[in-house]
């Protein structure tokens, strides 16, 4: 047998290839730009105008525009259609103009479209204008244009004088319409002529900041932005950086955040001005160390950044104003802080020292000395939302040092919230990343990863609150708890403080107990957690007589017992991801009797309704495979690789192992599975296998034994969906020979096309979206 | 209006109002922290309490060391355990004409108020208040008449003699008013005095009724405001699996009504998942089981949530299902069945969370000793410090999830705003932070104008105006108003009726007819005890003209008349007769030296001047 077995072929795909307009659809098209030009057929789902503008995108990506609009006049029928009032839909006016958008892209198609002169001056949508003025100043030579903005052509001089209009408008919604077309500009188009055109509005932008209060600050700011990263335009001669300045200073504080993170984030700016914006985004945190300090002495934070409105008390004065403007600063200053362009010198300390005051100020614990400090802990007791923010942030803030006294204090404040009864569970979740990534960063004895003294003693206190924490009634704080005991044992399970903290505690008992959970989460988290402190020898042996195998097999069997009972997928696809995890590295439990564990678990995840777990069983299987042949790829080519003993015998007594633990029945089986990702992971196994098989000093391959005949019978009747028929003991030649057999490249190439490409085809759409309308022929008929 | 402050104790109020002719009780609750002072009531003897050693003055004089012992540096009263009444010395409370219980745990001082002040009024409660009151009541006796205490010390109340004890023996007040436990017999007779309130409220309360009202009183908040009860049942659940996991007891001291169900509730919920199913859960309590049953017939009660379920097969609390499973058991006591069906490790509940009498003493004292076990506080009136120092030293583990459902300031603050009362009368504890919490302004009532407050013995002057009110007439009685002009545009007309007054409005209806004379036996019946309506005087009006008086007095024989001027009006002097007659606006007097006969004459000439109606 030389042919390979019937797999989807891609050729069968060819038909319904989305690049070309082919006649099926040119068929259809005209009844559909009838049915969108008709506003009593209302279109209901505007998800299909989106695949729709997707499809002509791709078109006119691939192949000309102008012949698509010469080839189908309807759409040009529809554009044109579009221009005059009616009562159009906006759904379909916003799909026509962005359909004209994409279309005019190219030149050729822009100047067909242009003959119907009053088309693009009709439309005030911000894309197009953006995207025919770029056009228009490109000239249609290429040559450079004017710097004059006199000499501009008429379109373009018609455009700006649109835009200049629109911003000396007293609606607010025109001003935004006009900012926007300008952020777009200068967002996309980088020449010269960008800065006679900014030159020339920048004035009219600049007035805004005259009225009260400012309109559109949100697009004022989008556009300021855009201007001040276009490589076009010379910041420091356009008069960009005094605008700036003037629009951080006059905007609310709300509004300024985003606009002085956006010029933090600029690669050069005046010092002065990256001050005055690193200034606004510490302003709230400045305000809140002020009102809880307890000697009115300088709080760290540099000078200037408490401005006036503090003692008035302005942005901190109401709940909501209070909460929304703290939470936005301190995700800001989160952004900021990974950043290189990062202020220097970072305000370390204050920042530390405020995100734990607020902390405080949240949990009820904090205790100002003055009336606005007492006012703002009224406001803040409680608040999720900021204990949120300021836990992230505080997190975040652990990638760099403090003074010890304020370090002590963030390990209490973590302390105390992690203890609290009315820590929520999110803010409890967070509390133990933000933990967790203190731990990581506490200072360390050289030559040890041990945690230091201090953190030590923080585990002493830090263990009880996880054991309540594991028997909490509420299972995202139980699930929450198991995540941070494995994060905490994968990093220190192997030093010598932790683990006898840990043994010391009742932590390992109580996560194995949870391995029953009512709640799959957490029994997925305790399975995970288990096969961590396993991994570590951190199991704590088991009281009683029903467990005389010792505590680690007792695991084995537990986890092997929820793989095969479990009702839900989490915990099965967790204890497959331990498992995996083992036998790479060898755990001993396993590698007793590598194989005995292998055969038992891929038949019992063979069997598995999950997916997920089908392909972990796969990922099992490459372990096993790798381990059983020597590794011949490494993924990371600086990766360690243990030494791996390569095969020693000849390839039929390497395959043996294989053929054992019956790793070939479950990946053939796995290769027709009717989850793709499954049959995918089949074919990278099987492909791998070949290649790794390959050689051609191997084994004798018995290509037309009966064996093998039987084999590919089963193997199509499985493909056909019929999964029962059995494969029987394989020998290592048949394997081989079948391996060589099957088209796995077809296979694998079929397999990369998405799952319901028959589905996403624009046949299908375009037949979809008239049947939704009712306008399919026949039905018309019937209609009175 | 007048506010008596029987009480200090925030949540356990008695305040008296007195208003117009009508003296109110308002809750009538008993400060038993008094007992924390006492050395607990073993059930079962306790060698370690019978030892403890007798307490000596520094200078070694031991004339108190029968009535005083010591338990790890702190003194204790080795008597029978007393209550703090309410002040009884202020106001006459045989005066008291209604007490309004508000709820079971403010009822508790009632049978010393109606069995010795000579109380003859009525009680008004609502049956679940009754009910519960009543088996908290029972329990209470229960608790302290089954363990008989030969002595009784009274040498350490001599005011002499307690300043030299220790705190908090030393700074404890009122030691002199404080009683015993009252009996059995003596809470029926209170009870017996209930008048019960039917169920015409709605729940949650209604708060309209209170909108505007001139004066609230504010009782009864959170007394653990810092403590959320969702975050402290977690809490609770929590220490609870930790301890039995590894094998330890739960010993919760609680009331055998209130808490408890929302507990058992929370456990329900709870145990499957924690892995507990086969912990027993016991509830000792002489009134265990009628808590039990009673909590599942009062549901009009309860939440809306609970409510629904009145109508469905199942009752509203789920320890029916946890009993009939038998993950839950009931005993009345420890001695008995429960000696034989106790299995360790278990979760206990039972009182009094005082730790100073009940069953909860004797598990203090077997559990104790152990780390593996865990008393978890969640009754929130007795601070547990305090409750634990007569078992110390302890090995066993503590933990104090107070859960109380009271008013928290948030909330008190709504519906201030809501209600807007004219003025707030509350406890001077509410007035600023918990001591321990000075900087959480949060904690305290806030309002405009400020709160008054008040403290134990303290009489408060309500600042509340008496006016005018509106009184509706009824149709039939209006028909019957004979109106007579007396000045233009003004009519008047007597009206006998009988005045009907109820949620602050006045209705005037027609009086009964009296009773028809059946000429057989008369018989007077409650009902027909109507006002009595007597013969009127008539009334008068008009103005009399002091020339025309002169002149007809004159005619009368009066000589030597002489009129003088005053501000309001005329003196007319009969100098011969040494008589004056006083002429004002609104009044006319006659002032003779006892001459009843002159004094009838002038009379009769002053009413010829004016109209009778």
């Amino acid at each position: 047998m030389t042919e390979g077995l019937p797999v989807p072929s891609p050729a069968g795909l060819a038909g319904i290839s989305s690049l070309t307009m082919d006649p099926e659809c040119s068929q259809l098209l005209p009844a559909l730009c009838a049915v969108l030009a008709d506003p009593r057929q209302p279109m209901a789902d505007d998800t299909c105008l989106e695949k729709l503008l997707d499809w002509f995108k791709t078109i006119t990506e691939a192949g000309s525009s102008l012949l698509l609009l010469q080839e189908n006049p309807c759409l040009v029928e529809l554009l044109c259609h579009m221009l005059k009032p009616q009562d159009l839909s906006s759904r379909v006016l916003s799909f026509s103009l962005r359909l004209t958008g994409v279309l005019a892209a190219q030149e050729d198609c822009f100047q067909y479209l242009q003959e119907d002169s009053s088309l693009f001056v009709a439309s005030a949508a911000g894309q197009l204008l953006v995207h025919i003025l770029g056009l228009s100043m490109q000239g249609p030579a290429g040559g450079p244009p004017s710097l004059e903005a006199g000499d501009w052509p008429a379109c373009a001089q018609k455009i700006v004088g649109h835009i200049e209009e629109s911003l000396r408008a007293t609606a607010t919604p025109q001003i935004t319409q006009a900012l926007n077309v300008l952020t777009t500009t200068f967002g996309h188009c980088h020449d010269p002529w960008t800065q006679v055109l900014w030159v020339q509005l920048s004035p009219l932008v600049a007035s805004l900041l005259e009225k009260d209060p400012v309109p559109a600050a949100h697009s004022l700011v989008d556009l300021l932005l855009s201007v001040a990263r276009s490589p076009g335009l010379s910041s420091s001669s356009c008069g960009l950086w005094e605008t700036l300045a003037q629009t951080l200073s006059r905007l609310s504080p709300t509004q300024a955040g985003p606009l002085a993170l956006g010029i933090l984030k600029l690669q050069d700016c005046p010092q002065a001005l990256r001050a005055q914006a690193f200034a606004v985004l510490l302003q709230p945190l400045a305000c809140v160390l002020k009102a809880t300090a307890q000697d009115p002495g300088p709080s760290g934070v540099p000078p200037g950044t408490v401005g006036a409105s503090v003692a008035a008390g302005t942005p901190l004065s109401s709940k909501a104003a209070c909460v929304g403007l703290l939470c936005r600063s301190l995700a800001h200053l989160e952004l900021l802080l990974p950043l290189p362009q990062r202020p220097c010198p970072w305000p370390q300390a204050p920042l530390l020292g405020a995100a734990v005051t607020l902390l405080q100020l949240c949990g009820g614990s904090a205790r100002p000395a003055c009336d606005t400090g007492r006012h703002l802990g009224t406001l803040l007791l409680g608040c999720v939302r900021v204990q949120r923010a300021a836990l992230d942030f505080l997190g975040a803030l652990s990638d760099g040092t403090g003074p010890r006294e304020l370090v002590t204090q963030v390990f209490a404040v973590l302390l105390e919230y992690l203890r609290s009864p009315d820590s929520s569970p999110t803010v409890l979740k967070k509390a133990f990343q933000a933990t967790f990534r203190w731990l990581l960063s506490s200072p360390k004895t050289p030559g040890c990863w041990d945690l230091d003294p201090h953190a030590l003693l923080f585990l002493r206190d830090l263990l009880p609150v996880l054991q309540k924490r594991l028997c909490s009634p509420c299972w995202e704080v139980r699930d929450s708890s198991l995540e941070f005991l494995t994060q905490m044992t994968r990093h220190w399970g192997g030093q010598a403080g932790f683990r006898h903290a840990l043994l010391a505690s009742e932590v390992p008992k109580l996560t194995e107990q949870l391995l029953r959970d009512p709640e799959s989460y957490v029994r997925a988290s305790a399975v995970t957690a288990m096969g961590q402190l396993s991994s570590q020898g951190l199991c704590v042996p088991p009281a009683g007589p029903e467990h005389p195998g010792g505590p680690q097999k007792s695991l084995l069997v537990e986890l092997l017992h929820i793989l095969s009972t479990d009702s839900e997928g989490f915990p099965r696809r967790a204890v497959m991801q331990v498992f995996t995890q083992w036998l790479r590295d060898s755990h001993a439990d396993v590698a007793g009797d590598a194989e005995q564990f292998v055969a038992g678990v891929l038949q019992v995840a063979s069997q598995d309704l999950d997916w997920e777990v089908r392909a972990q069983g796969l990922e099992l299987a490459l372990v096993f495979l790798e381990q059983t042949l020597g590794q011949p790829r490494s993924h990371c080519p600086y990766a360690v690789t243990p030494p791996v003993e390569a095969p020693v015998g000849p390839l039929a007594q390497a395959l043996q192992p294989l053929c054992r633990v019956r790793l070939f029945d479950f990946a053939f089986r796995a290769l027709f599975d009717c989850d793709r990702p499954v049959a995918q992971k089949s074919c990278d196994l099987l492909l791998f296998l070949r290649a790794k098989t390959a050689s051609p000093s191997g084994l004798q391959e018995s290509r037309s034994s009966p064996d093998v005949a039987s084999v590919e019978a089963a193997l199509q009747s499985w493909q056909a969906g019929d999964q029962a028929q059995p494969l029987g003991d394989l020998e290592p030649e048949v394997v081989l020979a079948v391996l060589r057999s099957l088209d796995l490249e077809g296979l694998r190439g079929a397999l990369a096309e998405s799952s319901d490409h028959v589905e996403r085809s624009p046949q299908s759409l375009l037949q979809d979206m008239l049947a939704t309308v009712g306008v399919l022929g026949e039905n018309e008929a019937d209609c009175y | 209006m007048k506010l008596y402050c029987l009480s200090g104790h925030p949540t356990l109020p008695c305040n008296v109002l007195k208003f117009k002719s009508t003296t109110i009780m308002l809750d009538c609750g008993l400060d038993m922290t008094s007992t924390l002072n006492f050395l607990p009531l073993p059930l079962v003897q306790s060698p370690r309490l019978s030892n403890l050693p007798g307490w000596s003055l520094k200078d070694g004089n031991a004339f108190l060391d029968k009535e005083l012992k010591e338990c790890s540096g702190h003194v204790f009263v080795d008597s029978v355990p007393e209550f703090c009444l309410p002040e009884t010395e202020l106001i006459d409370l045989s005066t008291v004409d209604v007490i309004l219980i508000s709820n079971y745990h403010c009822m508790m001082a009632l049978p010393y108020i109606t069995e010795y002040t000579g109380f003859s009024g009525t009680v008004y409660a609502t049956e679940p208040t009754v009910q519960i009151g009543r088996l908290l009541m029972e329990e209470l006796v229960n608790f302290i008449e089954r363990v008989p205490k030969a002595q009784s010390a009274s040498l350490w109340k001599n005011k002499d003699i307690q300043r030299l004890l220790p705190s908090p023996l030393k700074d404890a007040v009122e030691v002199s008013t404080w009683r015993r436990c009252y009996t059995m017999q003596e809470v029926n007779s209170a009870l017996s005095k209930i008048q019960l309130v039917g169920y015409s409220q709605k729940i949650p309360m209604d708060q309209a009724s209170l909108k505007n009202s001139d004066v609230l009183i504010l009782t009864g908040l959170t007394q653990i405001p810092t403590a959320n009860p969702d975050g402290m049942v977690g809490e609770f659940c929590s220490n609870l699996a930790l301890t039995v996991r590894n094998g330890g007891n739960v010993l919760v001291p609680c009331y055998p009504s209130g808490v408890i169900y929302d507990l058992l509730e929370c456990l329900y919920q709870y145990i499957d998942s924690a892995g507990l199913s086969n912990i027993p859960f016991y509830f000792i309590s002489p009134v265990a089981n009628s808590s039990l049953e009673f909590s599942q017939i009062f549901a009009e009660w309860l939440c809306h949530n609970k409510q629904t379920k009145v109508y469905l097969p199942e009752p509203p609390f789920p320890h029916a299902e946890l009993i009939q499973t038998n993950k839950l058991k009931h005993y009345p006591s420890l001695h008995g069945d429960f000696s034989s069906d106790f299995r360790q490790p278990c979760v206990v509940f039972t009182g009094h969370p005082s730790l100073r009498f009940g069953d909860v003493v004797h598990f203090m004292e077997l559990w104790g000793k152990s780390s593996l076990n865990t008393v978890i506080f969640t009754e929130p009136d007795f601070s547990y410090l305090e409750a634990l120092a007569p078992y110390q030293p302890l090995a066993m583990k503590c933990i104090y999830c107070p859960i109380d459902t009271r008013l928290n300031f948030i909330q008190v603050s709504k519906l201030l705003k809501e209600v807007q009362p004219l003025h707030v009368v509350c406890p001077e504890q509410y007035t600023q932070p918990p001591p321990a919490q000075s900087h959480r302004m949060d904690l305290m009532i806030d309002c405009q104008p400020p709160a008054m407050s008040y403290r134990r013995a303290e009489v408060l002057a309500l600042p509340f105006k008496r006016r005018y009110e509106k009184i509706e007439i009824m149709p039939e009685l209006a028909d019957t108003l004979v109106p007579m002009e007396i000045k233009p545009g003004i009519s008047l007309a007597t009206v006998s009726a009988v005045l009907h007054t109820k949620d602050n409005k006045h209705v005037l209806q027609p009086p009964p007819r009296p009773a028809q004379p059946t000429g057989g036996k008369k018989r007077k019946r409650a009902t027909e005890d109507i006002p009595d309506c007597k013969v009127l005087k008539p009334l008068l009006s008009g103005s009399i003209p002091v020339e025309q008086f002169v002149q007809t007095l004159e005619k009368h024989g009066f000589s030597d008349i002489k009129v003088e001027d005053t501000a309001k009006g005329h003196i007319v002097l009969l100098q011969e007769a040494e008589t004056l007659i006083q002429i004002e606006e609104d009044s006319t007097h006659i002032i003779c030296d006892n001459d009843e006969m002159l004094r009838v004459r002038l009379r009769d000439l002053v009413l010829k001047f004016l109209q009778k109606f």
